[in-house]
């Protein structure tokens, strides 16, 4: 236990610096970029001088870079995420009311893929060189190099367009005042198609690399002595070859959790899920600042979790790398 | 798809509005409207202010024409093009310096209280003078509103103002909002302005950020036997083809503002139960422009502006660009304006020969690679339409020996580029016509406009004659005189070509059989939709 704690304590102290260094260069790429909030604003309503001076000075943008980059600094020491300016609303309840949707969704699909992909995996390399290890490689391979907004409308087209088994996007019925159970059913039938989109790009991932983490398995000494004890098959596959080539997935699932964030920017445009990643495509196109910074740090923040988690894991998984933590 | 009105248009120039009244009984169903009902459409922004006093514009129109009311709507077979909403009559001095509205009587705020002219005289004060984006240029001059009993609102001017452009001002500019709502706090800062209180035929109901906005009933409601709608839900779509996908899917009934892309409608309008209709956006008319920088010395030269007008074939603009869902342009009034346009302006014929003797004459021969000169060319992104102009303008431009080098910019970086750093030789842009020059069009070529103003001249053009025009114009307070030097202003503009007009062009409409009653007035996407109706 106490390994867990020293792992923890010691990440907890690198996470600061890689949260402040993610904070300054966001604030730094935002500053960067042609035009304000201001210059998002008006696009749609025009307006005079006098008008955009007064927008100016209400949203704080007349300040130097460095007055709002020491004021959001200050604010996020007192665990304050400021005010959006295009929400006129506290950042801190946007996120919140956003990122469970988005969460939802990023766990459902790693989940598909993770556990289809390596379920796949492990059938496929149990026979390595077979026609079924060749048809799964080649197919998740497919579907890895679809683009995801592509499989997602493809997905609209056939289910929701043609068949009409599943609604076209959003994460409820709208206004339709559904309670416990039938809202979350209402609610999984909606993540039905986005969670298949974004799941199947990863799928690949992880048949790819559990059917080559047992390849590599199969030629191990250890497989040799099982065989040699003779363990059937079934058991030589399921406990020594896919538990061994397991590890390195678990790894994966860590590095991938950045990537699904990514990947869910387009599936929730694609799908109208009103989640974080739209919410940051959104955030960038009206420049507003604040907003994008307390998005990126809960995602960072998430990410960091996530792969703590990961690594806790992994240290009980396979005790060789709680052992090197240790003496470093 | 049923007739296109704006290429009809084109050819009957400024009766358009008279073909539109006489159109509209036989496009009308001769079916009594249904009762009831919750009516689902595709929204594709959210905006942040509801409140249309502050922010007229059409994003929030869109949601909060049906809460919140003005004096006056804009109607095809109306007086002046208009028809009563608040206010049942209106009437200018002669003098220019007052003008006096008559009231709608019995009418009910949400929240129950009554409406009476001090709602008026605060909203114009208080709003539409110092803060609404229109209303700061035409109410610059509003002094005072007196209000000698509770239906009377007699609007002061400090400097003689047209009633013309007030009237054309009405159906934009003119949303009341409850004083004794807004009279507490600051005005930005009311929980009214995200969820607003008004008098319309529906009451602001939720918004869930990133789903979907609904609106209810309101059966308090002035117009008789209205609203027949019960629901209006707005499902925030932010993806470009999901409206077409949840039409057909029938989730919704109903795309305005061409949440359905051009390029989808030949094909949606085969859909069986589902209808494309352009009318209904007369009052919103886009205009393709090419803003100019005439900081560059080549294009300071009048002839090099002609030759790049001679090089755009505008018919061709209409039919690959718009898919004909638009009308070429003469000037910087559209064709559809009935009060203002003149088609007694000089025009460019596309000709390449013309434009390229234009640019010899010029002085400016081609290199030995073909060029004359280089130009940075930055197409808003605003609309797909802009940016697939900026690739033909590009194309147009090669064949007269200018080399346009395309510059792409999302929406914040554009208006930084050109409005404010000038760093542009030409850009397209899609300026609004509002019904009236004065609102939004001369600010086009006028001189002395302070940097980074949207949408208005900063390319740096001074012409002391034009700018004379637009000063005497804006003073001007017979309606037939203003109207006559706004058409020689309109002649000006194509003669000098500050910028180049294009094309017009205004939104569609796809919906379900079952909606009745759409596009039956020249704003319908942003009007009250008291009549709008579902068939079960």
């Amino acid at each position: 236990m106490t390994r867990a704690l020293t792992l923890i304590r010691r990440r907890l102290v690198g996470s600061i610096f890689v949260l402040l260094i993610v904070v300054v260069g966001t604030f730094l790429l935002l500053e960067a970029a042609p035009g304000d909030a201001v210059d998002a604003y008006i696009v749609s309503t025009g307006g005079d001088a006098g008008m955009i001076e007064l927008l100016r000075h209400r949203w704080g943008l007349d300040q130097s870079e460095l007055t709002r980059l020491a004021n959001y600094l200050w604010a996020l020491l007192h665990l304050d995420l400021g005010q959006s300016v295009t929400f006129s609303r506290p950042i801190r309840e946007i996120i919140l009311e956003r990122l469970p949707n988005t969460l939802l969704l990023m766990v459902s699909a790693t989940a598909l893929s993770f556990g289809l992909g390596s379920a796949l995996g492990i059938y496929a390399g149990a026979r390595p060189g077979s026609f079924r290890d060749r048809f799964l490689s080649i197919g998740s391979l497919a579907l890895y190099a679809v683009p995801g907004f592509w499989l997602g409308l493809v997905l609209i087209v056939i289910f929701a367009v043609d068949l009409r088994w599943l609604p076209i996007g959003g994460i409820e019925t709208l206004a339709s005042d559904k309670t416990g159970l039938a809202r979350a059913a209402d609610i999984g039938v909606h993540l039905a198609l986005p969670v298949a989109a974004l799941g199947f790009i990863y799928l690949a991932l992880y048949l790819r690399m559990m059917r080559a983490g047992m390849a590599e398995a199969w030629r191990q000494d250890f497989i040799l002595a099982a065989r040699a004890r003779g363990l059937s098959r079934r058991r030589i596959v399921l406990a020594h070859v896919a538990r061994n080539a397991l590890l390195p997935l678990v790894t994966m699932l860590g590095l991938q959790s950045a990537q699904m964030l990514g990947g869910s920017v387009v599936i929730e445009s694609v799908f109208s899920v009103p989640g974080l990643g739209r919410l940051a495509q959104e955030a960038v196109a009206a420049r507003d600042t604040p907003l994008l910074l307390g998005i990126i740090l809960v995602s960072a923040v998430l990410v960091i979790l996530i792969n703590l988690v990961v690594d806790i894991a992994y240290a009980f998984l396979d005790p060789r790398v709680g052992a090197s933590e240790e003496r470093a | 798809m049923s007739g296109f009105t704006i290429s009809r248009r084109t050819m009957l120039a400024g009766s358009a509005m008279l073909l539109a009244s006489t159109a509209m009984p036989t496009l009308g169903r001769a079916q009594t409207p249904k009762k009831g009902g919750r009516l689902v459409l595709a929204a594709d922004s959210e905006p942040r202010n509801l409140n249309p006093a502050i922010v007229a514009s059409n994003g929030v129109f869109f949601i909060s024409s049906k809460i919140v009311e003005t004096l006056a709507e804009a109607s095809f077979d109306g007086k002046d093009g208009l028809a009563p909403r608040l206010a049942v009559s209106w009437e200018g001095a002669a003098d220019g310096l007052s003008a006096t509205f008559k009231l709608r009587e019995g009418v009910k705020w949400h929240d129950g209280k009554p409406f009476t002219s001090a709602d008026v005289a605060f909203s114009a004060l208080q709003i539409w003078k110092p803060l609404q984006n229109l209303g700061r240029t035409v109410f610059k001059d509003l002094s005072a509103v007196d209000t000698p009993d509770d239906l009377t609102a007699v609007f002061k001017f400090a400097k003689p103002t047209p009633f013309q452009l007030i009237r054309n001002a009405l159906p934009a500019l003119s949303s009341v909002v409850p004083k004794h709502i807004y009279e507490v706090g600051k005005i930005e800062d009311n929980p009214a302005n995200t969820a607003p209180i008004g008098t319309g035929p529906f009451k602001f109901g939720e918004y869930k950020a990133g789903q979907y906005y609904r609106l209810t009933k309101n059966t308090d409601y002035w117009g008789k036997d209205e609203p027949n709608l019960d629901e209006i839900i707005y499902q925030v779509l932010p993806d470009r083809t999901s409206a077409a996908s949840a039409l057909e899917a029938e989730e919704i009934q109903l795309a305005a503002f061409s949440a359905v892309p051009l390029a989808d409608l030949d094909r949606i309008s085969k859909v069986p139960g589902l209808k494309v209709i352009s009318k209904g956006y007369e009052g919103l008319t886009y205009q393709l422009v090419v803003e100019i920088n005439h900081r560059r010395k080549e294009l300071a030269d009048v002839k090099v502006r002609q030759a790049i007008a001679h090089a755009i074939d505008k018919d061709f603009v209409v039919k690959t660009v718009f898919l004909g869902y638009a009308a070429t342009a003469t000037g910087p009034v559209p064709k559809n304006d009935p009060q203002f346009y003149t088609s007694d302006v000089p025009t460019y014929a596309f000709d390449v020969a013309k434009a390229n003797a234009l640019l010899d004459e010029a002085g400016y021969n081609k290199g030995a690679d073909g060029n004359r000169f280089s130009l940075k060319l930055l197409p808003a992104p605003y609309f797909n339409e802009t940016k697939q102009f900026g690739d033909y303008l590009r194309q147009a431009l090669a064949a007269i020996g200018i080399d346009a080098q395309l510059v792409n910019n999302d929406s914040a970086a554009h208006i930084k580029a050109v409005y404010t750093d000038h760093a542009f030789d030409l850009a397209v842009g899609p300026p609004v016509f509002r019904g009236d020059p004065a609102i939004s069009t001369t600010i086009l070529v006028q001189s002395g406009i302070p940097d980074g103003v949207p949408f208005s001249n900063q390319g740096g053009y001074k012409n002391g004659a034009l700018d004379a025009l637009i000063a005497k114009a804006s003073e001007t307070l017979d309606t037939s005189a203003r109207t006559d030097l706004y058409k020689e202003f309109q002649k000006q503009v194509a003669t000098d070509l500050p910028l180049i007009n294009v094309a017009e062009w205004s939104f569609i409409s796809v919906a379900s059989d079952k909606v009745g009653n759409i596009a039956n007035n020249p704003r319908w996407a942003v009007s009250n939709w008291a009549d709008t109706y579902l068939e079960s």
